[in-house]
């Protein structure tokens, strides 16, 4: 026994050492992603000579890109249940936004109502999915696909394969409007409310950080070394002090993100924070271990496709606003964007390990190589051949270092 | 003449010894029976023989027909004669009964498949083992015991010479494993040599003519024909083991009647009609130990499971009593409430999250104990797996280590915290000691000895049997679903165990 308790105690000296270690391995690819998409902006800014981060580009990224954000913070709660995808999701936005097209244009019904209809519908498909997925046992591949087919040939149907167009315009402001600039008399050059906002939330991160830090110290918790600790809070206020400026050199705060800026938090703070969102973690990572834990993984299996339709209706509004019109093949493709996003992002295919910022990072390399390319004029059939390749490098690199960790 | 000689066989599992310099010697036409207890190291002697464990991961040499053998794998050992039928048989189910005799050995021309000479040959197959089916029949469509046979069809196919089965008549009722032995000694006369590993010593009386007893292991001794072989003489064998000191002491201070199940009857999940529990009573007091003893497929976990928020079988009938009040318990969220606490026998399929930390694994079902308007706490929850890493002395870099990097003891510690953390009032144990050295088995017993001190019930699944009688204040013993058996601790032996299973064996064959 005299032994065993000499090497615990070494195990716990060196331990101070391995948490450095510890936490860079956890989160590697992450940092690797991110990492990756620093590398591809800096070179699409030098390759389109500066138009990349022209704030008005900056802008567009944001808008253009906000469909697939929004499907990726989803998805990667099905991809998290234990490598469940959803291929529903572009079909869904479709028929979503057909409904909600033929109500507002052909019915001339109100925004708001119209809207809420959409909503519902969202809901009625999650039930429906989200049931034969979690309590019928079909695989989720199989009900999606399934589902794919049905929405878009109900979209068609209902579209009589035309295009609707155009929506009033309190309803293109869902993409294409801002907040308004509270500071707009006092005689700026910019637009300064999103530096404002800025600088709010710079200051509640950094209180919050240092709060968190201290309790940790307090509780004798291992924390990450005080230069690291700095060294990633003023880059993280340095990065949003940095977008705000573009926005407001533009045209300030698009609504969409505001929008997607409460799905990220939330979401995150979901999946992070709270008790049902550990379930999803728990079920990914075994699901026998997670019932047999107390667990009611059908209900959390549920909730994944459930949350997933609902969110795949809002991007279908998000799409139809932006592109004020409501069409058949409207969607198409979007679940493979959402699902290679997951995957750059670092979800594991088996369940159990990803992130919501994770997902984000992956769609944001995705959008800035679109972005990136379209500026440069590269065509869209090698612009699919380059993500293909990125999806696949970036699963690779993942696996090799699994393995390395392994030896 | 000798047909199989393994000399001193040396097979480790991560610095486990699993076998230590085990020699056996088959005679040719030969029945030969090996036995053990569970984990004496049967089956992987014969998986060393077979070659899934390829030669170079263990020591030792293997002669067959007088000539040095280096099996990489199963195909090299079959091309010597050597088939081995696993407990779980190993057939497809959608294919036919043809298809499955010849897989992997199809009898084909240049890779297309000849069907009229499949099947031909089949049906001389099927009649040679005695089993009347037409060769294009289903797998899926027949019993076990066909399925079985049809498993022997398919080594005769590989012409075989010396055929090891593994526990055959584990599955079979009574007159399905008769037909088998008999097809045995049918099978002998044609000078085809066999080792049947089995638990049903009067199988082993029936049929062999030799038999070698395992324990822990090592060889223990080889008995033959001459040597008059009797069933007291093989449990002596396999049980003969001193006591060392290897539990922790303990003084049992037990209470009234805490927990009791009544009339417990459980159907197996898939096959409706079978029933895999039957009219199972048992009683635990407060601060008791209670062993439930048995041999592997008896129904123990099954049982557990069942009573865990019916996570196992269907039709579930029976009473659960805590404190004299019946409980309903319909999930494992109901069951925890209620203070039950189940601790897998299987901690990397069903007992961890292993892609997760330390941490996570212990939290995991007492979640809302650390969090408020389910937002989790993660100061305390940091604190908590702090608390109990010391306290349970697991042996990691910090909690936020991922548990499949953890030894299978410290594993097994994490699993122990986890449900200690629910602040159970009954904790049912199954095998919570399998697969780890003796350190750390004697480190689980003192947590255990103490857990029963705090006044909590303990159920103790055990197949070693050293281990229930030195953990244990009151031994159920379980066979074949049903309790066979009650011995207080000053009754209980292992021979006396053993008697209850060997006997109820009997009166069922």
């Amino acid at each position: 026994m005299e032994t065993i308790k000499d090497v615990s105690k070494n195990e716990i000296k060196q331990s101070g050492m391995h948490t450095i270690n510890d936490i860079l391995s956890k989160n590697i690819r992450q940092y690797a992603m991110l990492i990756a998409l620093i590398v591809i902006i800096i070179f699409f800014q030098i390759s389109t000579g500066g138009i990349l981060l022209k704030p008005m580009n900056v802008t567009n990224l944001v808008l253009q890109n906000s469909y697939v954000l929004i499907l990726a913070i989803g998805m990667i709660l099905c991809i998290l249940t234990g490598g469940n995808i959803d291929l529903s999701v572009g079909a869904i936005a479709a028929f979503v936004a057909a409904i909600v097209g033929h109500l507002v244009i052909n019915m001339k019904m109100g925004v708001a109502p119209a809207l809420l209809i959409g909503l519902l519908t969202g809901i009625i498909i999650g039930i429906w999915q989200g049931s034969l997925i979690a309590y019928l046992r079909i695989p989720s591949f199989i009900v999606t696909l399934a589902g794919m087919l049905l929405f878009r040939g109900l979209t068609i149907t209902m579209l009589k394969g035309l295009t609707l167009s155009p929506f009033p315009e309190s309803f293109q402001k869902i993409s294409s409007g801002f907040i308004p600039d509270f500071f707009a008399n006092f005689g700026f050059q910019l637009n300064v409310t999103p530096i404002v906002v800025a600088i709010i939330f710079s200051i509640i991160l950094i209180l919050a950080q240092i709060k968190k830090r201290a309790e940790k110290l307090k509780n004798e918790t291992e924390v990450i070394p005080f230069p690291l600790f700095i060294t990633q809070l003023v880059l993280i206020v340095f990065a949003l002090n940095l977008f705000a400026y573009w926005l407001a050199a533009f045209r300030g705060i698009p609504i969409i993100l505001v929008i997607l800026g409460v799905l990220i938090i939330g979401y995150h703070f979901f999946t992070t924070k709270t008790v049902p969102g550990r379930y999803f973690y728990a079920m990914g990572g075994n699901e026998k271990a997670a019932r047999l834990s107390g667990i009611d993984t059908n209900k959390v299996l549920f909730f994944a496709y459930f949350n997933m339709a609902i969110l795949a209706s809002l991007a279908g509004v998000a799409f139809a606003s932006r592109t004020n019109s409501a069409f058949p093949l409207l969607g198409n493709g979007f679940e493979m964007d959402a699902i290679a996003a997951c995957f750059i992002g670092g979800a594991s295919a088996s369940g159990g390990i990803g992130t919501v910022i994770g997902a984000i990072i992956g769609a944001l390399v995705m959008g800035v190589l679109n972005n990136g390319m379209s500026i440069m004029g590269v065509g869209s059939d090698w612009q699919m051949t380059i993500k293909g390749f990125v999806l696949v490098l970036a699963v690779a690199f993942d696996v090799l270092s699994k393995n390395k960790s392994k030896a | 003449m000798i047909i199989l000689e393994m000399i001193n066989i040396t097979k480790q599992f991560d610095g486990v010894k699993a076998l230590e310099n085990v020699n056996l010697k088959v005679m040719s036409g030969e029945i030969h029976a090996l036995v053990g207890e569970n984990g004496a190291g049967k089956s992987t002697l014969m998986n060393v023989l077979s070659g899934v464990y390829p030669h170079g991961t263990y020591s030792g040499e293997i002669l067959f027909q007088g000539k040095n053998c280096h099996f990489r794998g199963i195909r090299d050992s079959e091309k010597e004669g050597i088939v081995i039928i696993h407990q779980e048989l190993a057939l497809i189910p959608y294919l036919s009964i043809a298809e499955n005799i010849f897989l992997g050995n199809e009898r084909a021309k240049s890779s297309v498949i000849d069907w009229d000479k499949t099947y031909n040959e089949a049906a001389k197959l099927l009649q040679k083992v005695d089993l009347e089916e037409k060769p294009d029949t289903l797998v899926k469509d027949i019993g076990v015991g066909k399925q079985q046979l049809v498993e022997i069809a398919k080594a005769l196919a590989k012409d075989v010479k010396l055929l090891i089965l593994d526990e055959p008549t584990a599955a079979l009722n009574e007159e399905d494993s008769d037909n088998l032995l008999n097809l045995l000694l049918e099978l002998k006369s044609h000078n085809i040599t066999s080792i049947l590993i089995s638990h049903k010593l009067n199988e082993v009386l029936k049929v062999a003519d030799s038999v070698t007893i395992l324990r822990d292991g090592s060889t223990i001794e080889t008995l033959t024909k001459d040597d008059a072989i009797s069933e007291d003489r093989i449990i002596k064998g396999m049980v003969g083991r001193e006591l060392v000191d290897r539990f922790p002491k303990r003084e049992p201070k037990i209470g009234e009647v805490h927990f009791e199940v009544k009339n417990w009857n459980v159907y197996d999940p898939l096959i409706s009609e079978r029933q895999v529990i039957k009219d199972v009573n048992i009683k635990v007091h407060r601060g008791e130990i209670v062993g439930i003893s048995g041999l592997m497929g008896s129904g123990r976990t099954e049982f557990a499971m069942s009573l865990f928020g019916k996570m196992y079988g269907r039709n579930i009938s029976g009473q659960v009593i805590k404190d004299g009040k019946e409980l309903t318990i319909n999930s494992v969220r109901q069951a925890i409430e209620h203070g039950m606490a189940y601790v897998t026998e299987d901690r990397k399929t069903a007992g961890l999250i292993l892609i997760d930390d330390i941490k996570h694994n212990i939290s995991l079902s007492s979640l809302k104990k650390i969090s408020k308007r389910l937002v989790i706490n993660d100061n305390q929850e940091n604190r908590v797996a702090t608390e109990y890493r010391k306290k349970l002395n697991i042996k990691s870099s910090s909690i936020f280590q991922k548990t499949s990097n953890l030894s299978g003891g410290n594993q097994q510690k994490v699993v122990l915290a986890k449900w200690i953390f629910t602040e159970p009032d009954i904790l049912i144990l199954d095998e919570p000691t399998r697969g780890i050295d003796v350190g750390a088995k004697y480190e689980i017993y003192t947590i255990i000895n103490q857990l029963a001190n705090e006044g909590k019930s303990i159920i103790f699944i055990s197949s070693e049997l050293p281990e229930i009688l030195g953990m244990c204040d009151r031994v159920y013993v379980m066979n074949e679903g049903r309790i066979v058996g009650e011995l207080d601790r000053k009754d209980a032996s292992q021979e006396s165990i053993m008697r209850c299973i060997m006997q109820s064996n009997r009166s069922v064959i």
